[in-house]
């Protein structure tokens, strides 16, 4: 359903040109759970923001269904680190934004509204603002608006990185099983190895200076998994090699 | 326990003013000045210029149509000069070719004083009312439409990114988006110049003005009734301070969702 073929980012930054991603290929199919992972500097977020169309490769193509991303759309909906909550709506209303801007009736929004409120099991916050929630909870917020406006590919950039680890898991529980329910297909950016694993279907592992792609690694573990099986530190101990692989290069070259 | 926390803040907030009023009792009584009336004069005369009967002189039972006349030019001068700073701070704060065009001329007038303007406002409005007006709505511009500039600049940009992917685009992004994220800012910008309306009303009534706060003040002064100049202070600052009390409560409501706005 994504295909990014090419794909090379360059930004200007005053008189420097920094090479955020070259020459990047990635293929997503429908249902996936992707996740991107690497230190930081290494692409992840630019090639998340790319397949969202907040921004545009300097060379290659990015494509959803063999067209190319042009605009950020409702069906590729983005969820935040730190959230992005319109500070001003309730949670009801942070749930209604998108399906209201697409010219839903009144009544639809509603029941929208309604189905997803509960699916994120915020009813008894549906008329607090953001501000009096905490942060899992403004997390299932966001995960729910984009939910509620019918997004097909849902990119998660670090959506838990700012969360206690308690709160981490829970959520992971929750979306793991929203994936499963919905047949979504999910890309998300993390910079841990144990949540990568621990989630995706498939963990692209990507280094830095300029990002690009190391490795395209498919975990087969059975669901739900199991952090401290052999199995899982195997994959841990060969993930974490390869994420640290450029260090070494660096110091023989 | 519960009586006294909520007593606390009224008790506290009276111990300043309570202070100020003994000093100015005994520096009275004890003739460290003789030019300035006691407190009890002062209040005597509060009386009369609210409802006459003590003195009956031409300042007795006159309270309410000065006050009245005072807040129409402190009202009507801050609406219009909120009708014209917010469009024009939404204007700059969304489009910088209206920034260019604009923000310099208005950063060049606007360290000029209200009181420099008095003459010329004299001039081109005329003695009275109108030049009141005038100059009310100067004093309270700025504050609004800087503060509205800022709140549409400062918008969160991960806000437009969430707008735009949850099909929010073009110009209903400045209305779902950018006017409630400026609504803060706006608020601020309004309470401050409606303050500030009240703070140039004297100035305003220098331009020989028959009635308002002001007017009395300035009469007040050439007549040496320094019990009456302290007693227009005095009706300015409750006028004031309750005007800015139902702009704040009004405000509470309308902010409920913003964390930084509960005063």
């Amino acid at each position: 359903m994504l295909e990014i073929k090419g794909v090379s980012k360059v930004f200007a930054l005053q008189d420097q040109t920094i090479h955020a991603l070259a020459d990047t290929s990635l293929v997503i199919g429908k249902g996936e759970f992707i996740c991107l992972i690497g230190a930081s500097g290494c692409g992840k977020s630019t090639l998340l923001r790319i397949m969202a169309g907040f921004e545009q490769p300097s060379s290659g193509e990015a494509l959803m269904w063999g067209k190319p991303i042009t605009d950020p759309d409702p069906s590729r909906g983005m969820v935040f680190q730190d959230y992005a909550l319109f500070p001003w709506l309730s949670v009801r209303e942070n749930i209604g934004f998108g399906p209201a801007a697409r010219g839903l009736s009144t009544a639809e929004v509603k029941a929208t509204v309604d189905k997803f409120v509960d699916l994120v099991g915020l009813g008894n916050f549906a008329t607090a603002y953001p501000h009096q929630l905490s942060g899992g909870m403004k997390q299932r917020v966001a995960i729910a608006r984009v939910l509620a406006n019918d997004a097909e590919l849902v990119l998660m950039d670090e959506p838990f990185g700012a969360l206690d680890a308690m709160t981490r898991e829970r959520l992971q529980d929750e979306l793991l099983e929203v994936w499963q329910r919905t047949k979504l297909t999910v890309v998300f950016v993390t910079h841990s190895i144990e949540e990568a694993i621990f989630l995706a279907g498939r963990v692209v592992v990507m280094t830095p200076g300029p990002g690009r792609i190391e490795s395209d690694n498919a975990v087969e573990l059975a669901r739900p998994r199991d952090v401290a099986s052999p199995e899982f530190n195997a994959i841990r101990r060969v993930l974490g090699a390869k994420l640290h692989s450029h260090h070494g290069k660096k110091i023989a070259a | 326990m519960t009586p006294w926390r909520r007593l606390k803040p009224a008790a506290l907030a009276l111990i300043v003013p309570l202070l100020l009023l003994a000093f100015w009792q005994a520096a009275t009584s004890r003739h460290w000045t003789l030019l300035i009336p006691t407190p009890y004069e002062v209040g005597r005369y509060m009386v009369d210029f609210a409802v006459g009967g003590i003195y009956d002189d031409a300042y007795s039972a006159t309270l309410l149509t000065h006050l009245l006349a005072s807040m129409g030019r402190v009202y009507g001068g801050f609406a219009l000069a909120a009708a014209i700073a917010l469009p024009l701070g939404l204007l700059i704060g969304r489009l910088p070719a209206a920034r260019m065009l604009l923000d310099p001329f208005l950063q060049l007038m606007r360290p000029i004083p209200v009181t420099a303007w008095l003459p010329l406002s004299m001039i081109l409005f005329g003695l009275g009312a109108r030049s009141a007006f005038a100059l009310v709505c100067l004093g309270a511009f700025y504050p609004i439409l800087l503060n509205t500039v800022f709140g549409v600049r400062s918008v969160d940009p991960k806000l437009f990114e969430a707008a735009s992917m949850l099909g929010c685009r073009g110009n209903a992004q400045f209305y779902k988006v950018v006017l409630p994220a400026a609504v803060p800012s706006i608020f601020t910008g309004l309470r401050l110049g409606l303050g500030l309306a009240w703070f140039v009303i004297v100035v305003g009534e220098m331009t020989g003005v028959p009635q308002g706060l002001g007017a009395v003040i300035m009469d007040a002064r050439t007549l040496s009734r320094t019990d009456l100049v302290i007693c227009g202070m005095i009706v300015i600052g409750v006028a004031g301070f309750l005007s800015d009390r139902i702009v704040v409560m009004f405000g509470n409501r309308l902010l409920r969702w913003s964390p930084s706005h509960h005063g």
